[in-house]
């Protein structure tokens, strides 16, 4: 095993290790904020598919994180006021079952993120990073002003959806739920980036003539991974919202496309768990920062210059070294 | 729906076309020459705003105000530029995407720092408050009025330095080659500090005008930096020109959006219902401008084919 594998086991066990002795001493807080890493952890392993493996830098993830975030708000809030969402060609009331929510997230997201990614797509490098920049604070923009969802107050929803089995307002319980989520993703990625659509993901990035030369499209391997990376993000934007219990613009804003991708440099671009290991930094320095000084955005921008300038390969490639295969 | 209440709109939508192109031509230019994307250039707007706001508040001259602005933005260009963007020119977008990315951080968080979380206020000085009456009875604000004349100016002289002066040249042939005129002698480190400090001047004298029609706070700059980014993928990236053109029609669609949609959707929906529907399109109305060019010219108005 490699170094980076073994760092991402670790740090992979150490999230899931952490909560379960926090729940053993009865500190329900540290759980929250595990589950917060996770979960911004999977947003970035979505985000990590089209930026690590194809090189699209998206800089309008928020606008997947969002979509799945107001899929589960806008269910949820008609089942919470009795108020079906539609009547017609049958009643549909909304659903608070987490795996609808879901299935619901993933799919939305997929299709804005084929929408956007056909137009953007069109376009390369700068333009691509300003397109999706555009086109996430759109969705911004709309969140605010469309009132029947809540408008710029958002929605708040009280009891936490359910999954089969389980008790999902119990810390513990949903942050098994969201880990568990995590680690099959985390798997899924691996797979897909040794699969032959993953290696010509990669090969689309390296050198694009090349992929044409032997018969494959770049341009549709580029759209094919953008949608499924937005897919996941769009998954981790459903999971987010119940955590919180409540879905507003923010999660749409140019911020939020911000910090996903800051989670992924942290860690490390292209690497399986540098996604992982950046959300946790994250959270981390969110908390331990953020109760010493009020002004601990300075301290975090300074320590992403230091890693965008210093130490190219992320905190994983500190640690680990310069990946073998990665360019 | 009267002429007047249009003509007023289009004036406001002049307005905010040519504060963006300030922005804009800015950003074009250090993209065009030095082939950065400076996320961290609405941090210059808001640098720009608050050192004419607090410029205004000790001195009480406007003017004194706007030198202000325009220095300080440019000081903070320069600054910005040695420290840490003449780093980033040979790496990737996305490293350039990032460190631009902390840059606002530390921007924002640090004028939070200094100034605090509250808005501050400036002042539209007396020779320029009220109302103008234009010819055809519209009254109109003469703030605004100078707004638009100032970026006019602005715009002018910007088109005059590129074709004419020699800074000018030495620019457009830094777009074209840089290891050519670096070769001819050309002080090329400092030709892009020169350039990154005169962009963010742009900024900083936008955010100082901006900032006397609204409030001057941390965190203004970044919503006129994605619009300028609109305006630079409609126009072309590189393009003057297309900032120009791309700025006004983006400036125009916003404003003219935002006002007659709501109208428009009245004509056949409940008030309250099209209001609702109105607004919530106004506020995509851009995007959907910038999503048509890009399915028609996905290098912009006047972009170089790539």
């Amino acid at each position: 095993m490699s170094r980076e594998r073994i760092l991402g086991a670790v740090v992979l066990l150490a999230l899931g290790l952490v909560p379960l002795a926090a729940h053993v001493m009865g500190e329900p807080f540290t759980i929250t904020l595990a589950t917060r890493a996770a979960i911004l952890a999977l947003a970035a392993v979505g985000l990590n598919i089209a930026l690590g493996i194809g090189g699209l830098v998206s800089l309008g993830h928020a606008t997947f994180f969002g979509i799945g975030g107001y899929a589960m708000g806008i269910l949820a809030s008609h089942v919470q006021n009795y108020e079906p969402m539609f009547e017609w060609p049958f009643l549909f009331e909304g659903s608070t079952s987490m795996p609808f929510i879901w299935l619901v997230a993933v799919l939305v997201s997929a299709l804005a993120a084929l929408l956007i990614g056909l137009l953007a797509l069109r376009t390369s490098g700068v333009y691509f990073i300003m397109i999706t920049l555009a086109f996430g604070q759109m969705f911004y923009f709309f969140s605010i002003s469309w009132s029947a969802y809540g408008g710029e107050d958002g929605l708040s929803i009280y009891v936490r959806n359910g999954f089969p089995g389980l008790n999902t307002l119990d810390p513990i319980q949903f942050f098994g739920l969201c880990y568990a989520v995590l680690c099959l993703v985390l798997l899924g990625a691996h797979l897909l980036a040794r699969s032959p659509f993953g290696l010509a993901l990669g090969a689309a990035r390296q050198s694009p003539d090349r992929v044409q030369a032997v018969g494959l499209d770049p341009k549709r391997l580029r759209l094919v991974g953008f949608v499924i990376s937005g897919a996941i993000t769009g998954l981790a934007g459903a999971l987010f919202a119940d955590l919180n219990r409540f879905v507003s613009p923010t999660m749409f804003s140019w911020q939020t496309s911000g910090e996903i991708m800051v989670f992924i440099i942290l860690g490390g671009v292209g690497r399986l768990f540098g996604p992982v290991v950046g959300a946790a930094v994250f959270v981390m320095l969110e908390h331990f920062l953020g109760d010493m000084s009020e002004f601990w955005h300075i301290w975090l921008g300074l320590l992403l210059l230091a890693v965008v300038l210093f130490a190219r390969g992320g905190l994983v490639g500190l640690i680990a070294g310069r990946e073998k295969a990665h360019d | 729906m009267t002429p007047i209440l249009i003509a007023e709109q289009v004036l406001n939508g002049l307005q905010s076309g040519v504060m963006l192109f300030l922005m804009a031509a800015g950003l074009t230019l250090i993209f065009g020459v030095m082939g950065l994307i400076n996320l961290a250039h609405g941090s210059l707007y808001m640098v720009g705003a608050f050192a004419a706001a607090a410029t205004a508040a000790v001195t009480g001259s406007f003017v004194l105000a706007l030198v202000a602005a325009l220095a300080a933005a440019a000081a903070a260009g320069a600054l910005v530029e040695r420290l840490v963007i003449r780093r980033l020119y040979d790496r990737d977008h996305l490293d350039q995407v990032l460190a631009t990315f902390a840059l606002i951080l530390i921007f924002s968080e640090g004028t939070r720092w200094i100034f605090g979380s509250f808005p501050l206020y400036l002042d539209i000085p007396e020779a320029l408050s009220g109302p103008v009456t234009l010819p055809g009875g519209i009254q109109y604000p003469l703030y605004r009025l100078f707004i638009i004349g100032m970026g006019l100016v602005v715009a002018a002289l910007l088109f005059w330095l590129i074709a004419r002066t020699r800074l000018g040249i030495r620019i457009r042939a830094g777009e074209n080659d840089r290891e050519m005129i670096a070769a001819l002698g050309v002080d090329i480190a400092r030709l892009y500090t020169l350039v990154f400090a005169l962009g963010a001047a742009l900024a900083g004298l936008a955010g100082a005008l901006v900032g006397a029609i609204q409030s001057v706070q941390v965190g203004m700059g970044e919503p006129v930096l994605i619009l300028a980014f609109v305006v630079i993928v409609i126009g072309g990236i590189g393009s003057i020109e297309g900032a120009l053109v791309g700025a006004i029609l983006v400036g125009l669609t916003d404003t003219l959006g935002g006002i007659f949609l709501p109208q428009i959707f009245g004509l056949f929906m409940e008030p309250a219902a099209a209001t609702q529907t109105g607004a919530a399109l106004a506020s995509m109305a851009i995007y959907v401008l910038m999503a048509a060019v890009l399915a028609w010219k996905p290098t912009g108005l006047f972009g170089a084919k790539s």
